[in-house]
């Protein structure tokens, strides 16, 4: 029942057989050994994976930021591999937010200006930028702290305005690379909760790579990778069974 | 849909910011400048004032000699300072992409601050190496002697400006243009 109502629904991301391969030396890592996937507009999807398991190069051809070695990414039916590196830029400021486990904010901008940053590259006036900007600000609760830079303010402050640019320019999808990584559990918390009411508030996609078990409470959908495969996919539904059981043993039991 | 570059001005406020924020780190790369530049600008210019002077047409041959070697020096100078820089912003250049940033738009930022850094500097640097020939021969022979030099300060000043000025920007843009053409995922991996 869950596949057929997938199939009816748009998928906003599709991979198919994606497989990653580096080389260090002579040594030849294969980090994703062909995966396929399917995420649907407004889902909010968890992948899980221990570190070296292949979930955040899989985050990164998701988001476009690399290219598969073989097999293809489709954001909404489009093969990225297939941009140009302006029509992949296009795509990255406008159609995908990206929130960090390090939040990456320029530190050289205050808050307000890493908000307006992707919207200056979309073609807004610096005033227009501006007002939006401290919109946004204040809408995750940063409204006092907008001319702050990036080392005044505390780790869940920084989260908050990394999750404030990513929404610059009201993208389809939010990717989060361990976006609790570097916050203590409250913090964490509080960032899981409002990346979750922007998925049913605004209905924006989130695709979030993740080690924190916080997480499975949230998501639709959760992702196991292991070895640079997918090891299982649960559901919601399924998931409300084992939640307490899986807490219990930990990310290891998996 | 192609991404468009936004106007200049997007650019030009992001590497003011850029040195100000950096200035330490941007005043050592600066000083490393202009230290380059004035060693260049004072062996041209003590070059000039003896070449009228009999007794030191002898040493003109090695004095050529180092004004080759001061280019040398300038050049891995200021190489050395200005790769040192940009591979520290690998990061922020992945950043940038994921943003949206162009590869035209990174090396818009990375040029615009090499241009201003360079013109600084370079031009203490040359009339600091300048000024110390010319007051240094003031001292032992006179304000006459600087009749050597002639309308020769002008190329001299010139070229040490502009040699300094094309360096920093070389030194700057070659490795901000790699930078930017790498996969953002491999921008943002590099730790430094």
């Amino acid at each position: 029942m869950e596949a057929s109502r997938a199939l009816e629904s748009e998928l906003i991301v599709r991979t198919r057989g994606v497989k990653k391969t580096y080389h260090l030396g002579d040594e030849v890592v294969h980090a994703l050994r062909g995966v396929s996937l399917d995420v649907q507009r407004g889902e909010y999807v968890s992948i899980m994976g221990p570190s070296g398991s292949g979930k955040s190069t899989l985050f990164n051809m998701v988001g476009g930021l690399d290219k598969p070695t073989e097999g293809s990414v489709y954001i909404n039916e489009v093969d990225i591999a297939q941009l140009s590196p302006p029509e992949l830029a296009y795509l990255r400021n406008r159609t995908i937010g990206y929130i960090f486990q390090t939040f990456n904010l320029i530190q050289v901008r205050t808050a307000l200006e890493n908000v307006t940053l992707p919207m200056l590259f979309a073609g807004l006036s610096a005033d227009e930028a501006d007002e939006k900007g401290f919109l946004l600000l204040e809408s995750v609760g940063l409204g006092e702290r907008l001319h702050h830079r990036p080392t005044e303010l505390s780790g869940g402050q920084q989260q908050r305005v990394a999750i404030a640019r990513a929404l610059a320019n009201d993208p389809a999808i939010i990717l989060a690379d361990e976006p609790t990584g570097n916050l203590d559990l409250k913090t964490g918390k509080e960032i899981i909760d409002l990346l979750r009411k922007l998925n049913e508030e605004m209905g924006v996609t989130i695709i979030s790579a993740t080690h924190d078990l916080k997480m499975l409470d949230v998501s639709d959908r959760i992702v196991y990778v292991r070895d640079g495969e997918i090891a299982k996919i649960e559901t919601r539904a399924e998931l409300d069974l084992q939640i307490g059981e899986v807490e219990g043993i930990g990310e290891e039991k998996w | 849909m192609k991404q468009k570059d936004p106007p200049i001005s997007v650019a030009l406020k992001q590497a003011m910011k850029s040195i100000r924020m950096r200035m330490l780190r941007q005043f050592a790369t600066a000083f490393g400048v202009l230290l380059g530049i004035a060693f260049y600008a004072s062996v041209r210019t003590s070059l000039a004032l003896s070449e009228s002077d009999p007794e030191a047409v002898e040493g003109a041959v090695k004095l050529r000699w180092l004004v080759f070697l001061s280019l040398l020096m300038c050049l891995v100078g200021i190489t050395n300072a200005m790769l040192m820089s940009v591979t520290e912003r690998y990061k922020e250049i992945g950043t940038f992409k994921c943003l949206g940033a162009t590869n035209s738009f990174i090396v818009k930022v990375f040029f615009l601050e090499a241009l201003l850094i360079g013109v600084l500097s370079s031009t203490a640097g040359a009339f600091l190496g300048f000024g110390i020939m010319v007051a240094v021969r003031v001292f032992t022979d006179g304000a006459s002697s600087l009749s050597a030099l002639g309308s020769g300060s002008l190329p001299i000043l010139l070229s040490a400006i502009g040699i300094g000025t094309l360096i920093t920007i070389l030194a700057a843009i070659l490795p901000a243009i790699q930078a930017a053409r790498m996969p953002a995922a491999a921008a943002l991996r590099v730790e430094v």
